[in-house]
């Protein structure tokens, strides 16, 4: 019992300021996963400021109609790289840098089981990024066709094949993400080892935080998805170096092969990137609430299902090239079945929230916003999933304000809360309550401004990608309030920027746990020493520092 | 529901050095079923030919080659455990023998291809499906012969012994990985296929 | 229908000084209340709310439901996290207790498990029986075959039945089930009219079909939902939904050869010795073209290289002159002929009725 107080590191413990250039070279060199998870979250947010620019000038683009701000290629060129950005350099370093930096904190152990390999993986991250980048400057090729890709972030074949887009800009996209991809795989690979190998005594499988659990099963989808989409680029490759024809459809090459294997790979990607938002939100709404998770082992096995029937819906967006009618239905029924688990688990935090003292911090704002953005955007996702409807809203504005109510109402929203959260831990300083808040409902106004009023161009038969469109459609209205939230967004992502240099500037100090959590991470110093826990802690319960603080009424008499 | 305070720490069967394999070899799973997905997909829709059935045999001698070399791989990790350095390193060289014999067998099955029958990755469908795949299981092979070479000089050197069984386990996981690989290629290649 | 023709407005040209002069012109044309407003006479929004056939009345209803119980779900669950979130704030001063720790109930779980297990199953049945019934793999009998291919970046319309090929503009009788086949010359393109039916893909080596049954006369838009390379916004579509008469009418005015007038003959000598007619046919004087849409009845068009542009002459001269100028990309080059030439190619062109 007495093993927990232990953990608490005297301040002595803590690192002492180098100089820069030495320090510097500490960050290059570290394999420390504290360090690297938070490379891995900062190299995150400047992708995210990067892919949020290129958002904001095509929206810029769209404000008004026949707009000629932006040439076709460049607009193509800007979301091709806006959404490969937000996926591959934005939401996979994120949600990486925060397993990095908790599933070793909160499972009681001093560093991941391969700190090497997970240092490989964040420079092979950001090689990946650089080479993505390159491409701006670099692919000019043989045919002056040059610079970024413009094939779209899934590259569809034959479009992105040899013979329809000529230069190099597609090869930059297809080894921008292979690279990076095995730093994804790499990093999945040491999650999914330090969980079941590295948990201190007492920490049973049924004991983990959720958020430990979820990124498990986040890292099997990695394992099970990425290499998919690693196969299927280098056969992209091949056809466009070594004459091969996979996709080659002048030479009998299927088109709809591409698909499939980009969807096998993209449709557990989603939920790679959503679980982990799960994850924070599962370990941010009960702290808040002042209540323990409502359905625990509920909550996990919710988690797996997702993981298994997510394996087998890919096609739901391929719908529209002709599946026939059994493989339509199969999809369709399959994708609404993913409904049931995520029902689960949305009802569970409403329980947990339900009877308890809820203290709207800005950590909490996120989650709820988060929680009323997710039953939107799963609500549409199953319109999306009514096959026939689908052939009207595939591949229009509808689907572009599902997947960014998913993506930001449900992702950059729960990311947002845990950074406010556990940025404490990470450098022992608070982010102001006050900027959390003008964060918050900037970004909240501008998010529903801007993505709200999609589905209604949806509705009205805009279809995406469109660099331009004509007055007379009746979308020019509610482009513009769209465009004009995208403004709100940046501001609100300003703030947050701006709050983060404050906390340096002006530091109000956080202490080892301020929102007086339960989780294992709260027991040591903010921030952690090197080694994490001076001894290794044991526990007895899911809420090792409940026990600690309520020891009349311990968690495990409950469990 | 009281619990005892001491409790074991995880059991040694789930070591970090296991479930980093096994893990890595899930994911190599799934790459490869790509490649095998796609060469099933593409059975006989070469618009021209040679198709497989007029160039493909049967590779026994390859096949022959690798499934022992996963046999003498087990008995070398056996014989180490034992600290039978002589028997362990015997049968690695065996191993890497059996592995070079597999490899040089397909290098001479493409030499035929190539140059007897002009088929190339570029030539069709059949040609880019089956030197992707079978190449990429090549690839595999030769990735894992490195590492047992590695393991032979450093048990010939004195360097691996009876302590490091268990890393040279894990080597050897990988080598009985690619040999399963090989069994699904050999089915879908040369049965399946043809 | 087809001989009205509407000012447009062009969108998606750069910005150039003599684009930007007609962006005024524009301007000026809106203040007189011309252009823009009275643009689309028929066109308008193509709001998936005003279906004008089958499938997408089918469609809208089916959707009309399944908005309905996704509404349901939101308002039942929306609401329960409000008022919890309302009710269980917590109070400004803090008593520093910790409220009751309740750790899950199994019956809550069954019931929030069971309901949405019966709603999915509802929907999969709806869905299910909605999509056997509004997909059709055959032509039904009397249906009106049209064969539909997708170019980068414009849409050839086949009406193999009536032997005459045109372009971007679908023309089909009212009351009647068009059975359409698609197919695609390069890449991936996306058949979409929002107001008739839905969406379907237009794939490389591969044949797609899909059944529209017009109800309403008009004129309805739609355009290219897969992107599909630099010009994918200005691949757009319109389709003229006629009565059977006019239909036929249409049909014998396509069928046609090119008219010969003789004003044009110079333009007509012009046009067959250029390169043009390696990527344009034109029916009675050169068939050997078809990288280009069919020009035979090209002034029966209401817009130029797939709604980029208004389809008269003016526009026709700054066409021949640099096709990059109203559609930056398009895969026609410009030919690099002197203003005279052009003037009478124009000429010739807008003869073409
Ligand atoms: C974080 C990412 C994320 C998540 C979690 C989801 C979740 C879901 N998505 Fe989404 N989706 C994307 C990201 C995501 N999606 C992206 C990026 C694209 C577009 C890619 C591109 O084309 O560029 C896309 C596209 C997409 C399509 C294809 C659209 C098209 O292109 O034609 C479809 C179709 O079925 C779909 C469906 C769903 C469904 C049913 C869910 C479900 O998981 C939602 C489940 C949740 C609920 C249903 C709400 C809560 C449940 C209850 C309250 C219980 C009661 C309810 C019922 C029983 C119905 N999505
Ligand atoms: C995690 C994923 C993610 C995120 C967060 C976003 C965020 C945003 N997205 Fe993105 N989007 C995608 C994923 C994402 N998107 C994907 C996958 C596609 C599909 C691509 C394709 O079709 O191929 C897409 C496509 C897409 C389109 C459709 C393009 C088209 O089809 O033509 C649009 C259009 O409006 C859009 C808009 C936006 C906007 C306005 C934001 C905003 O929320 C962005 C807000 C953030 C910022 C604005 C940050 C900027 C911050 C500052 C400027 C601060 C100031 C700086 C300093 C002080 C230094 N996105
Ligand atoms: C290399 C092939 C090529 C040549 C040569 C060519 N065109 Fe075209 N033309 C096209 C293509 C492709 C389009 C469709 C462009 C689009 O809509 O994106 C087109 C479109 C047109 C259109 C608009 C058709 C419509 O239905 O909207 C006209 C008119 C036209 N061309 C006239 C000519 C004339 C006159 C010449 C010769 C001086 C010519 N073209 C030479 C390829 C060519
Ligand atoms: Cu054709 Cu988009
Ligand atoms: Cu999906």
């Amino acid at each position: 019992m007495s093993a927990s107080t232990e953990t608490r590191v005297p301040e002595a413990a803590k690192r002492t300021t180098a100089g820069w250039s030495q320090s510097l070279h500490d960050w290059v060199t570290t394999v420390d996963h504290k360090r690297l998870g938070i490379l891995y979250i900062a190299a995150g947010f400047f992708f995210l400021v990067i892919g949020g620019v290129e958002a904001i000038l095509m929206r810029a683009q769209l404000a008004v109609p026949a707009n000629t701000l932006l040439e076709p290629q460049e607009f193509n060129r800007l979301f091709t790289m806006h959404g490969t950005t937000m996926v591959f350099l934005v939401g996979m370093p994120i949600i990486t840098g925060f397993g990095n930096y908790l599933i070793p904190l909160m499972i009681g152990a001093r560093d991941m089981a391969f700190p090497r390999l997970n240092a490989w993986g964040f420079w092979m991250f950001l090689l990946g990024g650089i080479v993505l980048y390159m491409s701006y400057f670099a692919s000019m090729g043989l045919y002056g066709a040059g610079t970024a890709p413009d094939v779209g972030w899934f590259a569809y074949a034959p479009l992105a094949g040899k013979a329809f887009s000529r230069g190099n800009a597609t090869d930059y996209w297809i080894l921008g993400i292979l690279i990076s991809g095995f730093g994804s795989v790499s990093g999945a690979i040491n999650m999914v080892t330090t969980t079941l190998t590295m948990r201190c005594p007492g920490m049973k499988m049924n004991r983990l935080p959720l958020f430990v659990w979820m990124m498990l099963v986040v890292s099997f989808l990695i394992l099970l998805a990425l290499p998919v989409l690693t196969g299927a680029q280098v056969m992209l490759l091949f056809d466009r170096f070594m004459g091969a024809h996979f996709f080659d459809t002048q030479a009998g090459g299927d088109a709809v092969l591409w698909q499939h294997f980009f969807w096998f790979f993209g449709h557990p990607e989603v939920y790679i990137l959503m679980i982990p938002g799960f994850a924070y939100a599962s370990e941010i709404i009960p702290v808040f609430s002042r209540k323990v998770i409502f359905g625990y082992s509920f909550m996990v096995a919710a988690t797996i299902a997702i993981g298994l029937v997510a394996v087998g819906v890919w096609a739901h967006h391929m719908f529209t090239v002709g599946l026939g009618k059994g493989l339509s239905v199969w999809f369709a029924v399959m994708t609404m079945i993913v409904g049931i688990p995520t029902g689960i688990k949305l009802f569970n935090w409403i329980a947990t929230l339900y009877g308890g003292k809820i203290l709207l911090r800005t950590p909490m704002l996120f989650c709820i916003g988060f929680i009323g953005q997710f039953l939107v955007a799963g609500l549409s996702g199953i319109l999306l999933s009514g096959a026939p409807l689908n052939w009207q809203l595939s591949d229009s504005y509808f689907v572009v304000a599902h997947f960014h109510y998913v993506l930001i109402g449900g992702l950059v929203f729960t990311i947002f809360g845990a950074c406010y959260y556990w940025f404490p831990k990470m450098t022992g300083r608070m982010l102001s309550e006050r900027l959390g808040r003008w964060h918050f409902w900037l970004f909240f106004v501008g998010f529903h401004l801007t993505f709200t009023t999609m589905h209604v161009q949806g509705v009205l038969g805009m279809p995406r990608r469109i660099y331009t469109y004509p007055a007379e459609r009746g979308w020019e209205v509610w482009n513009a309030i769209s465009s004009s939230g995208a403004i709100l967004q940046a501001l609100g992502v300003a703030v947050f920027l701006f709050a983060l240099v404050q906390a340096f500037r002006r530091p109000q100090w956080a202490g080892p746990d301020p929102w007086n959590a339960w989780t294992l991470e709260w027991s040591t110093s903010s921030p952690p020493p090197a080694y994490n826990f001076l001894t290794i802690p044991e526990v007895r319960s899911r809420r090792p520092l409940w026990d600690l603080k309520h020891p009349d009424d311990p968690d495990w008499e409950h469990e | 529901m009281t619990q005892p305070l001491a409790l074991p720490m995880e059991p040694a069967t789930w070591n970090r050095g296991r479930v980093g394999m096994a893990c890595l070899i899930f994911g190599e799973s799934t790459f490869f079923s790509v490649f095998v997905v796609a060469y099933l997909f593409y059975i006989g829709k070469s618009a021209s030919g040679p198709q497989p059935s007029d160039v493909l045999e049967f590779p026994v001698f390859a096949t022959v080659c690798l499934l022992s070399s996963s046999a003498t791989a087990g008995l070398a990790v056996k014989a180490l455990t034992q600290s039978n350095t002589v028997r362990a390193g015997l049968a690695l060289a065996l191993t890497v023998g059996l592995g070079a014999g597999f490899l040089g067998a397909t290098a001479n099955e493409w030499f035929g291809l190539i140059y007897g029958h002009g088929l190339t990755i570029g030539t069709n469908l059949f040609g880019t499906t089956f030197y992707s795949l079978v190449g990429f299981h090549a690839a595999h092979v030769g990735l894992g012969l490195l590492m047992l070479t590695l393991v032979l000089g450093g048990v010939l050197g004195g360097k691996v012994g009876a302590g490091d069984s268990e890393r040279v386990e894990m080597v050897t996981w990988y080598w009985h990985f690619v040999d399963a690989v090989w069994i699904v290629v050999l089915t879908t290649v040369y049965v399946v296929g043809v | 229908m087809s001989s009205s023709r509407h000012r447009e407005r062009r969108f998606g040209k750069r910005a150039r000084p003599q684009a930007r002069a007609r962006a005024s012109r524009a301007f000026l044309g809106l203040l007189a209340g011309q252009g823009v407003a009275q643009a689309d006479a028929g066109g308008g929004t193509p709001s998936l709310f005003l279906p004008v056939a089958e499938p997408a009345q089918s469609i809208l209803d089916y959707g009309t439901l399944l908005v309905l119980i996704c509404a349901v779900i939101f308002v039942v669950v929306m609401g329960l996290l409000a008022l919890t979130v309302v009710r269980f704030r917590a109070s400004a001063v803090d008593d520093g207790e910790e409220p009751p720790q309740i750790y899950g109930s199994d019956q809550l779980e069954l019931a929030w498990t069971v309901v949405p297990v019966l709603i999915v199953i509802v929907l999969g049945l709806i869905t299910a029986g909605r999509i056997v019934a509004l997909q059709k793999d055959t032509p039904p009998a009397g249906s009106l075959a049209v064969r539909v291919v997708g170019h980068q970046w414009w849409w050839e319309l086949e009406y193999p039945d009536h032997g005459f090929v045109t372009a971007n503009e679908l023309h089909l009788p009212l009351g009647q089930v068009a059975f359409l086949e698609l197919e695609s010359e390069d890449v991936i393109h996306s058949f979409w009219l929002p107001q008739l039916s839905g969406k379907l893909d237009v794939i490389p080596n591969r044949t797609n079909t899909m059944w529209i049954e017009p109800q309403k006369t008009g004129m309805f838009v739609g355009q290219c939902a897969e992107y599909c390379g630099t010009q994918h916004a200005n691949m757009l579509l319109r389709v003229f939904v006629h009565a059977p008469e006019d239909f036929e009418r249409w049909v014998r005015d396509q069928q046609q050869e090119a008219r010969r007038v003789a004003a044009h003959a110079e333009g007509r000598a012009l046009f067959a010795t250029t390169a043009c007619v390696n990527c344009h046919t034109v029916r009675g004087l050169s068939e050997i073209g078809s990288f280009g849409p069919d020009l035979t009845h090209l002034m029966s068009r209401t817009t130029l290289a797939a709604g980029a542009a208004v389809n008269d002459e003016a526009r026709l001269v700054d066409w021949l002159t640099d096709p990059d100028h109203i559609k930056p990309g398009a895969r026609m080059p410009a030919m690099k002929l002197s203003d005279a030439q052009i003037a009478r190619l124009a000429g010739y062109l807008s003869s073409l009725e």
